[in-house]
């Protein structure tokens, strides 16, 4: 017996650890993503988010002080100036270089050979020195190739930039004008027709049922521009009813699906219950079988406020470019550029509109509740 | 407070039938209970009734009214679950508020009517409870005062009680009971596969098997007279014990000899034309006596068990299958044991089947 209570113990831990592990791998990227929206463009492209909170070694230039500053000294002529006094370099110098293929070709304090006969000295606090034994000529600087390590940094500008960016805040009101009826209808829609599907006999019923879950698998791509078209032909393209409904016919097959599943399971009895009591089809469905089903409601509104919230192709196609018509998903998409290679700011506006959802997810998860059955028959 | 008529009432899924030619005459103030072993259509049949199964084939009238194609609510039926089927988000107030609420009552009857069934089941502390927060006894309780609050003509229970454990079983059936003597005008129909509940609260007893009604009658008229071997079987616990044999004497009483020996003689009187004919004897456990000398039927006791009040003989038990023959006793009898015992019963307990039938209505 103690055998095996051991052996017990060992899978329990193997099993937490296993379970440890895998929450890790999966927040990972996540952790990553929100590491990178605290981290500045210059630090994000020369090394990756693991090692923001290491001091980091980057490259640069730095131009010296120009021509017209040089003094003469024993007949060499010498332009004097401190790095770090001159541009906005931090950190610690580790070398330095005279040209861009090999930024820290010298260690500091080392003499560097310069063209035309010139040199360059470079000390640990920063102070230049270029000795030239003709007169420096131009109008700029010379260029001073440093290689130095920045402390480890974060910033809050990535934020700043995409919290007050211009017309955020209409394209966030925007969002919600598209998301909360693209939730609400489909919602009522389906919870009408699943309880139809579940407790109404009528003739057809299986073969409605069946053609619902085949549109689960048709991709809504299929339908975009076919829907658009018609959309126009009514007179309703790239205005917010058409993409309410455009959402609401991409959301009902699941939603049909999924509130179907979870009304035909509720007790028999408590349906034919309310029917001996008198009560119409309607009144079952509105004082019995919804409140019945607001775990499976919640559930299905959650997907479906997410995958609105997130959409930006049916926005795209459906609605306008306009300030009164452009989604935060569109916005966010302008941020980035034109290449879309601000990183940052792709990092700092997922969270930035990862709130909203986070909101509507604690405030639906009271109604995802076991046990709503619970005394009504025997066993359930 | 209502009659039912049940004329050539029928029910069928597609080519399996359920039930076959019901004819039944209800009266007001009846408790019939329907009873039969599992899958005979008692439940079928009460939710027929109902309104919850459509009707295949005959006629159901409830007060002179053809009410097939009448939907539930407008028949003026109440039911009681066996699940109880509480609306598990209202509370008890709002479980009982509810089909007036439908009915659309005024608020202050609804209080009334419900404050009335509540204190008339004792539910009156628990009214704003949820029915997760209540007994399984307490829920069973709910389900029939949110059945008495609407009045009906007809109350109907589905196996209500077979929920419950042993001792709540018991106590809920005597609150039935006490119900319908508080209530001596309205009707109930009362499904159940416990023979108890059906002796105990039936004024009339419904035997299904099959879907078909063996017989209807009084649970005593049953158990006394049963109209064939099913009957006979069915009502009694043991069961009773059937001996084949050969009518050898006719008349007033009769004579039948049993094809293990031994000869048993009946009240139920026989016809010239009857001798010689194959019948089974039935017996039941209960009416054997201990014989001296030769009995109606004589064996080794193999089991014996003593309940106290009563003990129970198990005589030829061959196999767990095999029933054998049952006699129980009154009082405690030790040492009979692996004996050989002989049993014999009063010529009035003596029931004779010809083929399956009750020779007293053949």
């Amino acid at each position: 017996m103690e055998n095996m209570a051991g052996t017990r113990a060992r899978l329990v831990w193997a099993v937490n650890l296993s379970a440890v592990i895998l929450v890790l791998l999966w927040i990972i990227p996540t952790v990553g993503l929100l590491v990178s929206s605290f981290r500045d463009r210059d630090q994000i492209i020369t090394s990756g988010w693991w090692k923001a909170l290491f001091p980091s070694e980057q490259s640069t230039f730095v131009r010296s002080s120009p021509p017209d500053t040089q003094i003469e000294e024993n007949g060499v002529y010498i332009i004097s100036g401190n790095l770090f006094n001159e541009s906005d370099i931090e950190g610690e110098l580790v070398a330095f270089g005279v040209n861009s293929r090999n930024p820290s070709a010298f260690s500091l304090g080392e003499e560097a050979p310069m063209s035309k006969e010139r040199t360059l000295f470079l000390k640990e606090n920063g102070d230049y020195r270029i000795e030239s034994p003709e007169p420096h000529t131009g109008s700029r600087g010379v260029r001073i190739f440093v290689t130095y390590v920045e402390p480890a940094q974060f910033t809050l500008d990535n934020y700043r930039q995409v919290i007050f960016a211009e017309g955020i805040g209409q394209s966030f009101l925007n969002t919600f004008s598209v998301t909360i009826p693209a939730t609400v209808i489909p919602i009522l829609v389906a919870a009408f027709a699943a309880y139809a599907l579940a407790w109404m006999q009528f003739p057809g019923r299986a073969i409605l049922i069946a053609v619902v879950v085949g549109l689960l698998v048709v991709p809504l791509q299929l339908a975009l521009i076919p829907l658009l078209r018609f959309h126009n032909s009514i007179g309703i393209g790239k205005e917010y009813i058409g993409i309410w409904l455009a959402h609401t016919g991409f959301g009902l097959p699941l939603a049909v699906y999924l509130l179907r599943n979870y009304i035909a399971g509720l007790p028999r009895e408590i349906i034919e219950s309310a029917r001996v009591d008198g009560a119409t089809d309607f009144q079952i469905f509105r004082r019995i079988v919804l409140p019945l089903s607001f775990p499976a409601l919640a559930s299905f509104a959650i997907f479906q406020f997410l995958w609105v919230w997130n959409d930006l192709l049916v926005a795209t196609i459906f609605l306008g470019n306009s300030e009164q018509q452009l989604v935060m998903t569109g916005r966010l998409r302008e941020l980035l550029g034109s290449r879309g290679g601000d990183w940052e700011i792709l990092a700092s506006s997922a969270f930035v509109s990862i709130v909203v959802p986070l909101i509507v997810f604690f405030a639906m998860q009271k109604f995802l509740v076991r046990g709503l059955l619970a005394g009504s028959v025997k066993g359930g | 407070m209502a009659e039912l008529k049940l004329t050539d009432v029928s029910k069928s899924y597609g080519d399996v039938e359920v039930l076959r030619d019901i004819n039944l005459d209800i009266s007001t103030g009846e408790l019939i209970v329907f009873v039969g072993p599992s899958g005979c259509g008692k439940s079928t049949l009460l939710r027929m009734i109902a309104g919850l199964e459509k009707i295949s084939g005959g006629k159901l009238e409830i007060d002179g009214l053809l009410v097939n194609d009448v939907p539930p609510a407008q028949r003026g039926v109440a039911m009681v679950f066996q699940s109880y089927a509480l609306y598990p988000h209202m509370t008890v107030r709002e479980n009982m508020a509810f089909a007036l609420q439908i009915a659309k009552w005024q608020k202050n009857d609804i209080d009334e009517a419900v404050n009335k069934a509540a204190q008339a089941l004792q539910l009156d502390p628990y009214l704003d409870r949820l029915p997760k927060a209540l007994s399984g006894g307490q829920r069973q309780r709910v389900a029939i005062g949110r059945s008495i609050v609407r009045d009906p003509k007809v109350f109907l229970f589905d196996e209500p009680l077979s929920n419950l454990d042993a001792a709540l079983r018991v106590a809920t059936r005597i609150e039935i009971s006490q119900l319908k003597q508080n209530m001596p005008e309205s009707t109930m129909i009362y499904v159940t596969h416990d023979q108890v509940e059906a002796m105990t609260l039936a004024s009339r007893i419904v035997v299904l098997h099959g879907g078909d009604i063996e017989q209807v009658g009084a649970p005593l008229e049953l158990y006394e007279r049963p109209k064939n071997e099913f009957v006979a079987r069915f009502i009694g616990s043991p069961a009773m014990n059937l001996f084949p044999g050969e009518i050898v004497e006719t008349g007033e009483k009769t004579v039948v000899r049993l094809e293990g020996g031994g000869e048993a003689q009946s009240q139920i009187p026989s016809k010239e034309n009857d001798k010689g004919r194959k019948v089974n004897v039935g017996i039941r456990p209960e009416d054997f006596t201990l014989a001296n000398g030769s009995g109606i039927y004589s064996g080794n006791v193999q089991i014996s068990e003593a309940l106290g009040e009563v003990t129970l003989l198990y005589f030829d038990k061959e196999s767990i299958e095999d029933e054998g023959v049952i006699a129980k006793l009154p009082g405690i009898h030790p040492g009979l044991l692996h004996q050989n015992v002989s049993v014999s019963a009063d010529p009035s307990k003596v029931h004779i089947f010809v083929n399956g039938i009750s020779l007293l209505y053949s």
